[in-house]
């Protein structure tokens, strides 16, 4: 049966590819484009809507995404900094009762929440930051991963804690839950329930746009770059390359199956140590420039003129994609990190917090000190996204696109398969958790995997950002209202942490000698 | 005090030999056994979404499935010679998490088949025979 719907997906997905070969194949991509820009140009228009600010226009939502991580980080008492080792040793399993062997660790919930993070906005999202915004945009990067770090926080624990546990023992948590229930428990059922809606509709959309076109435009991009470039046979055939993609895609997602996925969760870490290790030996290999490099980034941070709009440019760029990328505040990671085993939800929270980490202040840092240190934001006027981090790399190892090209595939493959279950779990909560809703969505996404390889960068980037920035809104409100309880819920922990009422094992999972 | 004897089993032949070795050697010192089934589980992999949303009822179908196949029948036949025998079921990496019962239990021994893979795939994928024998605090006997 499964088969017969993957079948299903791929020939829908294959029809649509059909009516585009009717067409000019440069002719369906002008055509979505013109279908779906004024569209998009609205509602960008709204989401982004921007008030001028120190000679630079500064989106009211990443200003709002900003104030709250900030909020987060000072009302929680830099728990960031504070938890930071004990994190690890929840990651590690150090506090997991062998009882519990073979639920889902601490590990998982933070590893499937990374590889739903860790994507093109770790490498494309970054290059367009960078040259848009200068160096500077790094440093504001960094910052807003750090103070990202504490909202994650807040919203992973809210997960845990309002999640459903069903009673074939299947468990579902997000956003949607704890809005709804959470604020119930406040006395503010109504508001709850149409933040939770508002929230579910955001999500769709986002996991549609930043979850799934600009994942597969990019990566398609990047194809394109190492197959030749605009003389490339593929050049104008993103719908064939979106339609092979969407059918291994709905090949996972309907048809579950798994050795596919097995593989990329598999491949993905690896191909993450490349790319880290590859970013080092560039940085290391250039030491000569990293003071030039950091020069650059924090003179770009604080330089009231420079490109688009000095600091403001680069801190706007940087918060941007910071957001984007590590997804603090959007409430996403709350869904996937809910299904995690324990009794104490804040540790799961306290686990979150390595992922801004991971995802904002290293990966994508990497990429910027790579891009800066190369030199390429400046050399490479005119290129977006993935081709400049392409070019940054390649100016050391010539090779490295190929490998770029690959990894860009997996990570945007990875980041599919977990947008397309946070969808999912938003169209359900919407429509009925029920086999078929769940089966109409992923057709939906394996459609829209075809429509985001086909649009040209602009409009999938601004409606990708929109969605997913959208998503916040929602979330962000009922997380202000919701703090006070997470910081009950940690202030408890805490003190029995501290009072050794928090059982420790010995780290039994590992074949250690003694 | 009776001594504990602690073996491993998989379901396959040679751990069926293993329990068969261990019940004489426990019946012959007066001891009681200890049958444990260890599901291969780390809590180091990447996984998807949904089948983290899955882990928990596909945890309990794992451990039903060990027991009413493997275990149970197995205990039962070992109790009806009049052994006293109890039956375990874990999630874990099979070599850690049989010298971790082994001293949850007392265990003095324990026994585990070999399974006779062939040595270029031993060294290769490591064996839990051989792994156990590095990390267990008690004596280890391999059965053939």
């Amino acid at each position: 049966m499964r088969y017969l719907l993957a079948g299903l997906a791929a020939s829908m997905a294959w029809s649509t590819a059909a009516l585009a070969q009717e067409a000019e194949a440069s002719g369906i991509d002008q055509a979505v484009n013109q279908l779906v820009s004024p569209i998009s140009d609205v509602i960008v228009a709204v989401i982004f809507y921007a008030v001028p600010m120190f000679g630079a226009d500064m989106p009211l939502i990443v200003l709002w995404l900003v104030i709250a991580a900030a909020i987060a980080t000072v009302y929680f008492n830099f728990i960031s900094f504070r938890a930071f080792k004990h994190a690890l040793e929840l990651i590690r399993g150090d506090y997991a009762n062998p009882k519990d062997a073979g639920e889902v660790s601490h590990f998982q919930a933070l590893a499937t929440a990374l590889s739903g993070t860790v994507g093109l906005g770790n490498i494309a999202g970054v290059a367009i930051a960078v040259s848009i915004g200068g160096p500077g945009a790094t440093f504001w990067m960094i910052l807003a991963g750090l103070m990202g770090m504490s909202l994650k926080f807040a919203e992973c624990t809210l997960g845990v804690k309002y999640r459903n546990e069903y009673a074939d023992g299947t468990v579902s948590g997000g956003p949607m839950y704890y809005l709804s229930k959470g604020l119930a428990e406040k006395g503010m059922a109504g508001l709850g329930r149409f933040l939770a809606v508002f929230f579910a509709v955001c999500c769709i959309a986002g996991s549609l746009g930043g979850g799934n076109m600009f994942q597969a435009n990019q990566s398609f991009q990047q194809f394109v770059n190492v197959t030749g470039g605009t003389g490339s046979f593929f050049a104008d055939k993103g719908w064939l390359f979106g339609v092979v993609m969407a059918v291994v895609v709905g090949a996972v997602i309907i048809g579950g199956i798994k050795s596919i996925a097995r593989v990329t969760e598999k491949v993905v870490p690896f191909m993450a140590v490349i790319y880290c290790g590859a970013g080092l030996i560039i940085i290391l290999a250039n030491f000569t420039q990293i003071p030039a490099a950091f020069a650059a980034i924090i003179g770009g941070a604080f330089s009231p003129e420079g490109v688009a709009g000095g600091f403001v440019g680069a801190l706007i760029q940087g918060f941007r994609r910071a957001a984007f990328s590590n997804e603090a505040g959007i409430g996403s990671a709350s869904i996937a990190h809910s299904a995690v085993r324990t009794k104490e939800p804040i540790t799961e929270g306290l686990v979150a917090l390595h992922e801004p980490f991971i995802d904002t202040v290293v990966i994508c840092t990497m990429t910027a000190l790579v891009i800066v240190i190369t030199g390429t934001y400046t050399a490479g006027a005119g290129m977006g996204g993935v081709e400049l981090t392409s070019t940054a790399f390649a100016s050391v190892f010539p090779w490295f696109p190929y490998v770029l090209a690959l990894a860009v595939i997996l990570f945007a493959f990875s980041t599919m398969i977990s947008w397309s279950y946070y969808g999912a779990k938003s169209w359900t909560y919407l429509f009925g958790e029920s086999r078929t809703m769940d089966l109409v969505f992923k057709l939906i996404f394996c459609i829209f995997v075809v429509i985001g390889s086909s649009m040209s960068l602009g409009p999938v980037v601004d409606l990708s950002d929109s969605a997913i920035f959208a998503m916040a809104i929602a979330n962000i409100i009922g997380l202000y209202i919701l703090f006070p309880v997470v910081k009950e819920e940690l202030r408890s922990y805490w003190s029995r942490l501290q009072s050794g009422q928090i059982p420790r094992y010995r780290s039994t999972w590992l074949i250690h000698v003694d | 005090m009776t001594d504990t004897m602690l073996v491993g089993i998989d379901g396959s032949e040679a751990s069926r030999r293993a329990a068969e070795f261990a019940a004489t050697r426990a019946r012959a010192g007066r001891a009681r056994l200890v049958a444990a089934y260890v599901i291969e589980w780390s809590p180091y992999t990447f996984n998807t979404p949904e089948e983290n949303e899955q882990r928990h009822k596909r945890r309990e179908e794992e451990i039903e499935r060990a027991r009413t196949q493997v275990l149970d029948p197995l205990v039962a036949t070992l109790r009806s010679s009049g052994l006293e025998v109890e039956g375990v079921v874990r999630h874990g990496h099979a070599a850690q998490v049989l010298s971790d019962l082994a001293v949850e239990h007392g265990a003095a021994q324990i026994f585990i088949g070999r399974r006779g893979i062939s040595k270029i795939a031993a060294l290769l994928f490591g064996s839990v025979a051989g792994s156990l024998v590095q990390v267990s605090p008690v004596p280890v006997t391999v059965v053939p």
